[in-house]
């Protein structure tokens, strides 16, 4: 049973992969948040002016700062048009848990934003004025705290999947929720500050523990 | 002598109510389908038609009541579950790989549609890709909600043909529906008989 479970379950992975790296009609994939938060870099300097100390000392949280929202563009999407469609329903009579495929989107999610987000870390780090120390505190920081994004995004969306407005509700309730996350990760790059990542993994994990259970029981809930 | 098949699959609701929101749709709803069995559920619409047949399959809980089943379901209703940006075979292909069951046995004529995108079908077209992808998945109890939804007269029968295939096979078939059926030895229950 586990086999067979196992084997829809990578099924699943594979689709939700392909559909939120690629995207599907009318929505952007994997691009829109990359494009998202390499715009923020870019307009940040023209922004404060180019002083290259101002820029490197503000720098780090304003890459933060762009994950974070970087993360909240594709909510609507996450969980949203699969229970429009009915694949939640057809996977439940199939006996998948809504837990498990949670989890599954959860590693989709962080693969198709969190990813991305580390590998143009380096260009927007160059476009800030940021040295090679604090880039090495920022990928750190992105590889350990853009899961727990994914989480709560993955949450967010099951919470508010079905509600009218509920990708402009889903947007302001991530922030308060992920301002965690913002702390600790734009804190670790302060001078003294690398106990940061620490506090940063352990929101993270956090995030990761409850959100298959609270997005799972969202999504039954959701079917009363 | 041993049977042939597998012992069959079987489904029963014993007393079940419903309620949606602060209303009972209906209560004192009872029957047992042994293999082969098929029931119509009939009544207008908003009598609770569509809820019972997600009671059956668990994806709503019943206000009273239990329902015994033995055997997979397979869910057919209004939303056919395929990637609306896949062509046909692309969006059959993932619930096979799901399912892996095989080629399906009925034929809904979708050999032309296969590399069109899902969203291009017409209603019509949709709904039998909808039956097509739940007739592959190998279940032994077939729930479908308004099936000849969309269908013209020769699929209509095509659909009716399928669900009695799958009966002589030995599956059961639940069929919600306000039109009338065509289909052998059918048992009928109307909603209306079980208003509070």
């Amino acid at each position: 049973m586990i086999g067979r479970f196992g084997t829809m379950l990578w099924a699943v992975f594979r689709r939700d992969l392909s559909l939120l790296l690629r995207g599907s009609v009318g929505r952007g994939g994997a691009v829109l948040p990359l494009l998202f938060f390499m715009a923020v870099a870019m307009l940040y300097p023209f922004a404060v002016g180019p002083d290259a100390r101002l820029l490197a000392r503000t720098g780090a949280g304003v890459i933060w700062v762009a994950a974070l929202l970087a993360a909240i563009l594709p909510l609507d999407r996450l969980i949203e048009p699969d229970l429009e469609a009915g694949f939640f329903d057809q996977w439940a009579l199939r006996g998948l848990a809504e837990e498990a495929l949670v989890l599954v989107r959860i590693v989709a999610h962080w693969l198709s934003f969190g990813v991305p987000l580390m590998l143009a870390a380096p260009i927007s780090a160059g476009l800030l004025s940021l040295d090679a120390a604090q880039l090495r505190t920022i990928e750190i920081g992105l590889a350990v705290g853009t899961p727990g994004l994914a989480a709560i995004g993955v949450t967010i969306a099951a919470l508010t999947a079905g509600l009218r407005a509920g990708s402009a509700l889903g947007g302001l309730l991530a922030i308060p929720l992920t301002v965690p996350l913002l702390i600790f990760g734009a804190g670790s790059l302060q001078p003294g500050g690398e106990g940061g990542l620490i506090l940063l993994a352990a929101s993270s994990v956090a995030a990761l523990a409850i959100a298959p259970f609270a997005a799972g029981g969202a999504i039954r809930a959701g079917r009363e | 002598m041993q049977p042939a098949r597998p012992a069959g699959p079987r489904l029963a609701a014993y007393d079940i109510a419903c309620l949606r929101g602060d209303r009972i749709l209906f209560r004192g709803l009872s029957f047992e389908l042994a293999p082969g069995e098929a029931l119509h559920l009939a009544g207008p619409n908003g009598i609770g038609k569509s809820s019972l047949i997600r009671i059956l399959c668990g994806l709503l809980r019943p206000y009273h009541g239990h329902v015994e089943a033995d055997g997979g379901f397979a869910l057919s209703d209004e939303r056919p579950a395929l990637d609306m940006h896949l062509p046909l075979a692309d969006a059959l292909a993932f619930w096979q790989r799901i399912d892996q069951a095989g080629e399906a046995r009925a034929d809904f004529g979708l050999e032309d549609l296969l590399d069109v995108p899902v969203r291009y079908l017409s209603t019509g077209q949709r709904k039998r890709a909808g039956l097509a992808r739940m007739a592959a998945t190998g279940a032994r109890i077939w729930l479908l909600d308004e099936p000849l939804n969309g269908l013209d007269t020769h699929w209509g029968a095509a659909a009716q043909a399928a669900i009695e295939a799958h009966r002589a096979m030995g599956g059961i078939a639940v069929i919600a529906s306000h039109q009338p059926l065509g289909l052998s030895n059918l048992r009928t229950i109307s909603l209306l008989e079980h208003l509070p």
